[in-house]
């Protein structure tokens, strides 16, 4: 109950998870996050949660074990996007304090912009 | 008001757990937020019991039953896999987890954050965790 999209804008790699991220599924999402780490080509990535119905502790720990590879690499990941319940999960942890959140696409680019400047 | 759900310990059966309880829970809860954190919960010590406990075996399986009372509800899960001994286990630091990257870790400390009370009792073959949500003002009458 996943599905996993990867597409460039421009300078941008767009990774779109769809449906719940659970201990079943969060393979998926780690598999799709080494690929960008692994290619020295990405230096932005929006993560679009719109369509991220559910996140568990297995997610959660997915985005948190490249928040350290990310910023060695200098590449930068907003994510966007999230229900308010998806959201919630990441507050629990105070983890929207360690990953750079925001309300949509929009604000997702200026974001990374704003970091580049 | 009890409910009952018997799943075999195969990790896909996660998402099953999670309909049931967000199902039988939308009638005494009002606050879709509140039905999430407990279901994340449940499926937080689910995992961690088809994952660690019984390795995925699939001719295992794991009981759950919800009871609504007065004050709150309760969660009881139960399996006769390997026992988890809570007195070893060391809640880790967010910072840890984000520099070992190990991906796993923070399943216990979501349950404790959300819970109110959360008890792990091992008798005989039989394991079982008890979790417990006080209702807030947002109960349905």
């Amino acid at each position: 109950m996943i599905n996993i999209t990867t597409n460039i804008e421009g300078k941008d790699h767009i990774i779109i998870v769809e449906g719940d991220v659970d201990a079943s599924s969060s393979i998926h999402l780690d598999e799709a996050l080494t690929e960008l780490a692994n290619d020295e080509l990405v230096k932005n990535i929006l993560v679009d949660g719109t369509q991220l119905n559910y996140i568990s502790s297995a997610g959660l720990g997915v985005f948190m074990s490249y928040i350290d590879d990310f910023k060695s690499k200098n590449i930068k990941m907003v994510i966007y996007g999230l229900s308010e319940k998806v959201l919630n999960v990441f507050q629990i942890l105070g983890l929207d304090q360690l990953m750079t959140i925001v309300s949509d696409k929009k604000e997702a680019k200026e974001k990374l912009h704003e970091v580049q400047s | 008001m009890k409910f009952n759900l018997k799943v075999y310990c195969e990790k896909t059966r996660l998402r099953d757990i999670r309909v049931f309880i967000t199902e039988k829970l939308k009638a005494y809860v009002h606050d879709d937020l509140e039905i999430n954190q407990m279901v994340l919960a449940v499926d937080e010590i689910c995992a961690n019991l088809i994952i660690h406990s019984n390795y995925c075996n699939a001719n295992e399986t794991i009981n759950l039953e919800v009871s609504v009372e007065k004050d709150g509800i309760t969660f009881e899960i139960s399996d006769e896999g390997e026992k988890f001994d809570i007195s070893n286990y060391k809640e880790p630091s967010i910072q840890e987890v984000v520099q070992t990257k190990k991906k796993g870790g923070i399943g216990l400390m979501l349950v404790r954050r959300i819970m109110d009370k959360v008890e792990f009792i091992n008798k005989e073959q039989k394991n079982t965790c008890i979790l417990h949500k006080r209702f807030n003002h947002t109960q349905k009458e």
